[in-house]
């Protein structure tokens, strides 16, 4: 399989002052196209920059990144934004809908700024989503009047609106209890069956048996990268 | 369901060049449906727009209104007219020359030398005053006796309720005719008809020919004329008054007898222009100027003076210029403190909001979204609240003038006009800009990693 994400050398340093924090150090990972990776490791270890490199957030201090061969390392600002809203989809620990806007409102958001028109094909599929992700009968509710699971599934819905070519999870079942989390896992272990490429941060064993692959950071650099042969969604 | 089973993303829209403008509109909806949510902080960030907007409108109106009022004034003055008069030198009053008769003023040799200024003055109405009572049977009353001639009806755009008045042939046969103002007419004749009756002035008879209209007393002109109340006032003709009143004035004062000799109290010409130009404008000055020049050389005092009813409506306009450049100054404070409101409310919005703009950020907007999400919501602001600004100074407008003239029984004369109207809420809009631009800039220059932390 093609290499969806070909990281090469990767340093991150934070500068505080006259102190640098050297947070990645030199990182050489690749991820197939399909795949479904779990990155892992202690607080502190790099995780959360790394997704923030590879969902084009931020920029690395040196090193390469090619996303489906295209150079992001060395993207301006704009050409970031774009290849955010095209070709990414993103879900957060903490949701991150925005609470004005309706659930359908929510999902559309990345298309809006990929400049699709607002038309009645738009809103067939964010409707559609909503419908897959089991939220057909509350399109018209605002995120607050949903729970921690619900929100979270408009948050997958809304990472899969632009059609994207890698999902990134950071600790998506981080703030939702045991049974909500099997669900949300459930569904995304579905879309990684269907195709999608995904590359989820988590703090937990048990959700990381449902990847394929798991990546281990410490101190910034890869101490493990083992493969899964029986992730719990395939038995 | 399946994700395979999703209808597809619908293609990008074609390159119009409209997209922009698409996503202002739907930052204008967004914008719109915050401030809603937002409806106090609001109404009270853009107070001060309110407030300032009204204000100028307001002011613009009564300041247009007054300045209306004072050229319909000068207009019923007669706005090309020039009015000469005799004056009381300040020295004579103050000499030994006490029991004497003063002669001071206008002579009518000064009325022929004027009458040579040919085309340029076409009309030219002499006039004596004295003060004087006026008996009809027991009745009687004080006023004035105004001797001049035919024309003085018209330069002083007078209207007659009855008879009409003095002609050429009463001043050439100088007959004992008379016209009386309103209130005179009113206080001899309260329950007749006064036409066709004989008053008595100074042990003459005069038969009455004409009433007129109640008129309205002017102000006083370039400070050198006081205010008149014409209403009290007898009219006879010139050349009857040279015969039957003479040319000498008996004015008692205390201890002693005195008499003033004028020949002509004043004389009122008519240019002949156009006061709506500059040239017609500058015509009447220059006649007036001429008549100064005339008299300064003729008179050994200055037992004269001359009057430019437009220079009145030029100062009038001067004071209008000064009041509104002092609006303008008041306005742009007013503005300048209003978009200092919005720009803080904005940066507090922005700083409240800064987790929804990582989020937006990381969704994948670029900083220039951002930017006009943040520039509409201001202007939007400022927008609405110059309308309501606008709404109110109109409301101020139509509501003011009955209220003083209810409590304060004073005329509050106003004039709406759209530049002033057009121009604040154009203004407004640019003080949403001006102030919302660094706000927005703010918002679009935030990191989205920090921002999405943010909480
Ligand atoms: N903006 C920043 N400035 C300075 N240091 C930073 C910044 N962001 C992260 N760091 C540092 O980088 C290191 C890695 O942070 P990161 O958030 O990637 O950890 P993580 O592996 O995601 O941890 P956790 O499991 O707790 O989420 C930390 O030591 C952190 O202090
Ligand atoms: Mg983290």
């Amino acid at each position: 399989m093609a290499a969806i994400v070909e990281v090469q050398d990767l340093i991150k340093n934070y500068y505080m002052g006259d102190v640098t924090v050297n947070v990645l150090k030199g990182l050489d990972l690749s991820f197939e196209e399909g795949d479904f990776v779990s990155l892992m490791g202690p607080s502190g270890s790099g995780k959360s920059t790394l997704m923030n490199i590879l969902g084009c957030l931020d920029r690395p201090t040196a090193g390469n990144y090619y996303l489906r061969d295209r150079d992001v390392a060395h993207m301006t600002d704009n050409q970031l934004s774009d290849v955010r809203s095209t070709y990414l989809g993103f879900i957060f620990q903490a949701y991150n809908l925005l609470p004005q806007y309706t659930v359908v409102e929510n999902i559309e958001l990345p298309l809006v700024y990929q400049g699709v028109p607002l038309d009645a094909r738009t809103k067939d599929r964010c409707v559609a989503l909503a419908e897959m992700v089991g939220l057909g009968t509350r399109l018209d509710h605002r995120p607050l009047q949903l729970s921690g699971g619900q929100q979270q599934r408009v948050a997958i819905a809304r990472a899969l609106v632009n059609d994207p070519q890698l999902i990134l999870a950071d600790e998506p079942t981080g703030n939702l209890d045991s049974r909500t989390s099997v669900e949300i896992m459930e569904m995304l272990t579905e879309l990684n069956k269907a195709g999608k490429t995904i590359i989820m941060v988590t703090h937990e064993n048990d959700i990381a048996a449902w990847s394929r692959r798991v990546v281990r950071l410490r101190d910034g650099m890869v101490e493990s990268d083992i493969r899964n042969d029986k992730p719990l969604g395939f038995r | 369901m399946d994700i395979r089973d999703i209808p597809p993303v619908p293609p990008l829209a074609a390159a119009t060049g409209f997209e922009g403008l698409n996503k202002v509109r739907r930052s204008f909806v967004l914008a719109i449906r915050s401030l809603w949510l937002h409806k106090l902080r609001a109404f009270l960030s853009v107070l001060g727009i309110i407030i300032g907007t009204s204000a100028v409108i307001a002011l613009m109106a009564f300041g247009k209104g007054s300045m209306q009022d004072a050229l319909e004034d000068i207009k019923r003055q007669g706005a090309t007219n020039i009015v000469v008069r005799s004056v009381k030198p300040p020295d004579e009053g103050a000499t030994a020359s006490r029991s004497f008769v003063a002669s001071y003023g206008l002579k009518v040799a000064d009325l022929s030398r004027m009458g040579t200024f040919g085309g340029t003055i076409s009309k030219m109405v002499p006039m004596r005053v004295f003060p004087t009572e006026v008996r009809y049977l027991d009745r009687m009353s004080n006023g004035r006796l105004v001797a001049t001639t035919e024309d003085y009806a018209q330069v002083n755009k007078l209207t007659l309720s009855s008879g009409r008045f003095l002609n050429d042939e009463d001043n050439f046969r100088k007959l004992n005719h008379c016209v009386l103002g309103a209130g005179l007419a009113d206080k001899l004749f309260p329950f007749e008809d006064p036409m066709g009756k004989s008053v008595v002035i100074q042990k003459q008879e005069y038969r009455v020919v004409g009433v007129l209209i109640d008129r309205m007393p002017t102000g006083g002109t370039g400070g050198s004329q006081s205010a008149e109340d014409y209403n009290n006032d007898v009219y006879i003709s010139f050349d009857t008054a040279k015969v039957r009143v003479g040319s000498t004035v008996v004015i008692r004062t205390s201890g002693s007898r005195g008499g003033e000799r004028v020949e002509v109290s004043q004389v009122t010409l008519t240019v002949d222009a156009d006061f709506e130009t500059s040239e017609g404008r500058e015509k009447v000055r220059a006649v007036g100027n001429a008549i100064k020049g005339m008299l300064k050389e003729d008179h050994l005092r200055e037992d004269w003076a001359v009057s430019v009813p437009l220079d009145r409506l030029e100062e009038a306009e001067r004071a209008q210029a000064r009041f509104t450049s002092l609006l303008v100054l008041i306005a742009s404070i007013s503005l300048f403190v209003g978009g200092i409101g919005i720009m803080n409310i904005m940066l507090a919005t922005v700083t409240e909001r800064t987790r929804e703009i990582g989020i937006r950020r990381a969704l994948g907007a670029k900083q220039r979204d951002i930017i006009i999400q943040f520039l509409v919501e201001a202007v939007v602001q400022t927008t609405v609240g110059g309308l309501a600004g606008l709404t109110f100074g109109v409301i101020l407008v139509f509501g003011l003038p009955p209220l003083s003239r209810l409590f304060f029984e004073t005329n509050l004369p106003a004039q709406l006009s759209w530049q002033p109207m057009a121009l604040s809420v154009g203004v407004s809009v640019i003080v949403g800009v001006v102030f919302g631009l660094y706000p927005a800039w703010r918002a679009a220059k935030l990191d989205p990693i920090e921002a999405l932390r943010h909480d």
